[in-house]
This record gives C-alpha cells, structure tokens and sequence, in this order.
C-alpha cells in the first residue's frame, strides 16, 4: 500500500516508526529491571518509613487518572493530525502536554511529602528503590512534555502533513509507551504495595 | 473515519473508538481501587489487581498504540520486548530468594 509522501523501505515500514519500536522493545527490558530491583528489595527495609505509611491511595488514583486521559488525549491527537485537521491536532497536542505536567505536579507534591515524613533516597531500601524507579518514570514523563510542546510549535509553522503526522505518531508511541509503564508500577507498586 | 496512516497503512479506528476505551480505561482504574478496599476479596486480591492492570495494558497497546491494526513486526518487537522484561524480573526474583534461602539455611 503506498501513499503520497510515503518512504519506501525494505521492511515496508518507516523506518522512524521501526527504531521507536524498537527503542520501546528496550525501555520494556530497562523498566522490567528496575521493577525487579524494587521488589527483590521490597520488605527488606530495616528502618521506616514503610510503603503502608506512605501511600495515598486517592491522591495517586488521580494522577493515575490523568495520566490515562492523556493518553486518550495523545491519541486524538494522532488522530487529528492523520485527518490533517490542524486546529484539533493543536488543541489536543496541549491538553496531553499540560496533563503531562500536571502529572509530574502530582509526583512533586507527593515526593515533598514522603521527604517531609523522613524518607529520602538513602533512610533504607524502600526510598532508594522508589524514588529511582519513579524519578526515571518521572524523567520520561518530562522528557515527553518537551517533546510534544516542540511538536506543537512545529505545527505553526507551514506543514508538510505526511512527515508531520508520522512525527506526532511516533511522540504518540513514545508516550502511550510511558502510561502503560505507569499502568504496571500503579497496580505492582502502590496498589498490591498497600493491600497485599 | 478511515485515517490515512504514513505508515502505508490505514487505522480504521474513529474518535468515537478512542472515547469509549478511554472511558473503559477510567471505569477499570476505578474498580482496581474499590478492589483494595473491598475485604471480602482479599484471597484474591493480587490475581484480579493482575488481570485488569492487564487489560488496561492491552487496552491500550491495541487501541492507542494501534498495535492491533499496525504491521504485525511492530506488535513482534513489543512483546519480545515485555517477555524478555518478564524473564528479566523472574530470573532476578528467583536468584535472589535462592540466595536468601541458601543464607538462612547457613545460619541454621
């Protein structure tokens, strides 16, 4: 199947949309080991602060929430931009990118208040392990803001649609790719973390 | 709407598609969390914890990330990749209690 503007590989494929795969194939492998990491240490903690002490159940359902809708948000954006339909691409490219943030406002308020009751990233296994698996959630979840803020910024300038939709695309996979990783360490981390 | 898709493919996907598995999304993530508080499901707590963090991976993989209308080596390299994670995680979980274990025994 061939379209107007459409690179021709030996795969059949993009080969942009093979690397992000491909790179996402990896991030799988780099986030099964840090979840690994945080559950071979999990109990092994000899001082609190301990998970049940901390966790705020409503407070990280929320984000969780509006992580998930962003998602919803980032596909509407794929979706708009393949109808070349500039003004929706635009208005959905923002919405993702601003719960985006509000997600990471969340991480931050609820890292100031784990800090506050005494768990920084050395008191005991369960901080160190937490917070690096959180803070490189964290640093994905910034890294796409930046990313789909400059996209948005791409789209006022003169497009050319089928380069422009395949980038936006690729930033979709990239950032689905950061929710469902999210999905995993939400029901592993937290949920099965307080009621297991 | 048949979207054109640059990867030589079209996702016949419409809005109204993404919306309802948005919303299914939202119901899921609810029910997870009535699911901890709920006591009468304990025993069984982390098997249905599992099966809809599950299905809201695989919600959206196939929907948003068009895994299920996309050319199938996109879905070959993503689940190569959760496998390997998966055998990743197990092998280091089964070292590690094996070490504990052969430790304790040490220690009579």
């Amino acid at each position: 199947m061939s379209h107007v503007g459409v690179e021709r590989t030996a795969t059949g494929v993009p080969n942009r949309k093979l690397g992000i795969w491909l790179f996402l194939a990896s991030e799988c492998m780099f986030f099964g080991a840090l979840i690994a990491t945080y559950l071979v240490y999990q109990g092994q903690s000899l001082v609190g602060p301990y998970p049940e002490d901390l966790f705020n159940i409503p407070l990280t359902t929320v984000s969780t929430f509006v992580l998930l809708m962003s998602s919803l948000a980032m596909v509407l954006a794929v979706s708009a931009s393949q109808r070349q339909d500039m003004r929706g691409t635009r208005i959905w490219l923002g919405v993702t990118a601003g719960m985006g943030l509000i997600f990471l406002g969340f991480q931050a308020y609820e890292y100031a208040h784990f800090i506050q009751a005494g768990l920084t990233l050395s008191v005991n296994l369960f901080g160190s392990t937490f917070y690096v698996l959180t803070g490189i959630h964290g640093t994905h979840v910034l890294i796409g803001v930046v990313w789909l803020l400059s996209l948005l910024v791409h789209t006022l300038r003169p497009l050319d649609w089928s380069r422009r939709a395949l980038d936006i695309e690729i930033a979709g996979l990239y950032w689905h790719f950061v929710d469902v990783v999210w999905i995993v360490i939400f029901t592993v981390i937290y949920l099965l973390g307080v009621g297991g | 709407m048949n979207a054109p898709n640059p990867s030589g493919g079209v996702h016949h996907v419409s809005p109204a598609t993404y919306w309802k598995v948005g919303g299914t999304l939202a119901v899921l993530t609810a029910l997870e969390v009535a699911v901890v508080y709920i006591d009468a499901l304990k025993p069984f707590l982390a098997f249905l914890l599992l099966l809809i963090g599950v299905i809201k991976f695989a919600l959206v993989a196939m929907y948003f990330m068009h895994l299920k209308f996309d050319a199938p080596i996109f879905s070959r390299f993503f689940v190569g990749g959760i496998v390997l994670a998966i055998v990743l995680a197990v092998a280091v979980l089964a070292i590690v209690q094996h070490n504990r274990a052969a430790e304790a025994l040490l220690r009579g």
